[in-house]
């Protein structure tokens, strides 16, 4: 339960324990430097295929998943590796998926695209945009239906709120009042075009009028900014109130993916947001407040640089799947 | 091998196809709380087929959900509901309708599992009233059967009687994987005999309606009717058909077939869905690829739709699919030589 509003602490200091606060870091860290590692490992040959990286986003993975509780549920993006880190994977089994080998996560069939950790209730990242959104709110039809307490984080883009599945599914989350709280990440592009260019309305959540449910936008780079907004929704759709929309307003720094070659955007507008970055703001603010000191960050990085290290050292090593089983897990019982 | 016991057998009770659907609906969501069906006007209205009927005033309308109109977005439901615990079935109002729901069919039900390594299953049920013959035109009227065939990680069933449509549904219900249930609707009310109670009838094996020696025909759905008819005519004419219904679209049953035509050295597929590229291309490539290859005695024919959009004109209707006429000249020229 978030504690009184007080104008001059924010609302993450003031709602989460010293642990908390300075485990969300570390997992800003890892998403950080687990997305530079999966960049320098494709540079370098090692991992094939394409990714997305979220670089820059990392509040609002981290942010967005600290009100819940480890049974909830999630479904994520194309540009998905920091959802997954914020929802408690193992890096060491991203990396082995990563590097395409039978320890990742999905045993070396999904690659990044697909990066998922259903035992820790991510159900996965998805290669169609706005493909999670009806998968969501049917998460979420289960955790109704059956009284599991659970509820679901929809992940989505900017580009994925154009998409006919959004409109559906978020009126059929609103009829059936389900437990869901639709996060939108609005970094500004969907690939090269914007949103000015691709969405009738300014903001996305202004789009929650049109399914009666609330719609807040956000600083997605201000940690305790999105903490507090998909709080106040995960709240609501834990007492049976139905769902809401957060937009999460932030910028990835690098390209969509590895073919981008930045011709939509000015290196005057990166380096702005790079300005803006959510990790040295959140850790600012964490120095403030007297959680962490300067010395104490700085160990934390360099903790999680040899944590990165250890797992890309640990994919490496890894067996890859073999031929013969090309079609193994396609269906549930071997016969077929 | 239907499984059915003695004591059910003696148990028999006349039901239409749709009734027999709605008896299998009503027996998985009475024993099982996790099952749930879903899709448009199944509530009060019964369905467009009246296929639901009344379970909704026995169950409840969390049970049996009328959705909105949004297949893309319902069938999506369906599949994450799947995927984390229930065991919902989707019913699309026509079959038609599901290329709006091709995204979460495709590329999500049938590659979650796959994508992700084997971590989860996704158990959905989707049902699909199928084909012509009602008046409807092109986009209420298709076989999409082989559009779906097409996809690893789909069962795709077409059961043609009463008593398979529900021990094939119930099938569906128990496996873990996404099973995809094309219903003619011009055999919703036609009539057979079915087991009561709970039975099951596997989602991957032909069956050999009608034993012959001179000829196999293979079909399903209204095809198989139209086959078994024209089998009775062609007896007359001196021709002894084996008739297979084909049941399921994938997995495709090779052995049932290969063996009928190493009996029979003459085959004849006959499928209401476009010729082309559709399930009777599978079949003669299986058979000719297998070891009854060298049992034929005459070339294979393909009996499908034909290469057009079904038109409304009741003749022009009859026309764009097989009918039991085509079927009876086509086998007799087949075994007379005079092709």
């Amino acid at each position: 339960m978030p504690k009184t509003k007080n104008a001059n602490i924010p609302f993450a200091i003031a709602n989460y324990s010293r642990e908390q606060l300075t485990g969300a870091l570390r997992r800003m860290f890892l998403i950080r430097k687990f997305e530079e590692g999966a960049e320098d490992s494709y540079m370098r040959g090692l991992i094939h295929g394409t990714m997305h990286l979220s670089i820059g986003q990392e509040a609002s993975a981290v942010g967005s998943c600290m009100p819940l509780r480890p049974d909830d549920q999630i479904t994520s993006t194309h540009r998905g590796h920091g959802h997954c880190i914020a929802k408690d994977a193992d890096i060491s089994r991203m990396f082995a998926e990563f590097f395409g080998k039978e320890t990742g996560y999905c045993k070396g069939r999904g690659g990044s695209m697909h990066i998922a950790d259903v035992d820790k209730g991510n159900l996965g990242a998805n290669g169609i945009v706005g493909g999670g959104i009806p998968i969501a709110v049917g998460a979420a039809l289960t955790a109704k239906t059956l009284k599991t307490g659970r509820i679901v984080i929809c992940f989505f883009g900017d580009g994925a709120n154009n998409e006919g599945a959004f409109h559906e599914a978020l009126n059929m989350a609103s009829v059936w009042a389900l437990p869901v709280v639709f996060v939108c990440e609005n970094n500004k592009y969907g690939m090269s075009t914007s949103t000015e260019r691709s969405t009738a309305v300014e903001n996305i959540a202004d789009r929650a009028i049109a399914y009666s449910m609330p719609g807040k936008t956000v600083d997605g780079n201000d940690f305790s900014a999105v903490c507090e907004a998909v709080n106040e929704a995960v709240e609501r759709a834990r007492a049976g109130q139905g769902p809401s929309l957060v937009e999460n307003v932030t910028y990835r720094w690098r390209g969509h993916s590895k073919s981008d070659r930045n011709r939509y955007r000015t290196k005057e507008e990166i380096a702005d947001w790079m300005a803006r970055d959510p990790i040295k703001r959140y850790a600012a603010v964490l120095e403030e407040h007297g959680i962490m000191t300067a010395g104490d960050i700085e160990a934390l990085e360099a903790d999680v640089d040899r944590e990165i290290e250890a797992a890309i050292d640990y994919a490496k090593s890894c067996p890859d799947p073999s031929p013969l089983e090309v079609t193994r897990d396609v269906y549930t019982d071997a016969a077929q | 091998m239907n499984i059915h016991t003695a004591a059910q057998e003696e148990n028999l009770v006349e039901m239409s196809y749709a009734e027999a659907i709605r008896d299998a609906l009503d027996i998985a969501l009475t024993n099982d709380e996790r099952v749930v069906l879903m899709g448009e006007d199944i509530g009060v209205y019964g369905g467009a087929f009246q296929v639901t009927g009344d379970l909704v005033h026995k169950h409840g309308d969390a049970r049996v959900i009328d959705t909105p109109i949004s297949e893309l977005g319902g069938a999506g439901v369906a599949v994450g509901a799947a995927a984390t615990g229930l065991r919902p079935v989707f019913e699309f109002q026509f079959s038609d309708f599901a290329m709006l729901a091709m995204e979460q069919i495709c590329n999500q039900a049938a590659k979650m599992r796959y994508m992700l390594g084997g971590a989860v299953s996704v158990p959905v049920v989707m049902r699909f009233p199928a084909g012509s013959g009602t008046g409807a035109a092109a986009q209420h009227s298709q076989s999409l059967e082989a559009w779906l065939g097409h996809v690893p990680g789909l069962k795709v069933v077409q059961p043609s009687t009463p008593r398979d449509a529900k021990g094939m549904l119930l099938a569906a219900l128990e496996d873990p994987d996404p099973v995809m249930v094309f219903e003619h609707k011009l055999l919703y009310k036609t009539k057979g005999m079915v087991p009561s109670g709970h039975y099951t009838v596997p989602l991957n094996k032909a069956e050999i309606c009608r034993p012959g020696s001179d000829v196999t025909i293979v079909a399903s759905s209204v095809m198989l009717h139209r086959s078994l008819e024209a089998a009775e005519t062609l007896s007359a004419e001196g021709v002894c058909a084996e008739v297979i219904d084909l049941r399921s679209v994938r997995p495709i049953d090779r052995d049932t077939i290969v063996e009928s035509v190493k009996k029979t050295s003459r085959l004849v597929c006959v499928y209401e869905g476009v010729k082309t590229l559709g399930i009777g291309a599978e079949i003669s490539a299986l058979v000719a690829e297998s070891e009854a290859f060298d049992f034929l005695d005459a070339p294979i024919i393909r009996l499908g739709g034909a290469e057009a959009p079904i038109p409304y004109n009741p003749v022009l209707e009859k026309a764009a699919v097989p009918q039991i006429d085509d079927i009876v000249s086509h086998a007799l020229q087949l075994c007379r030589g005079t092709l």
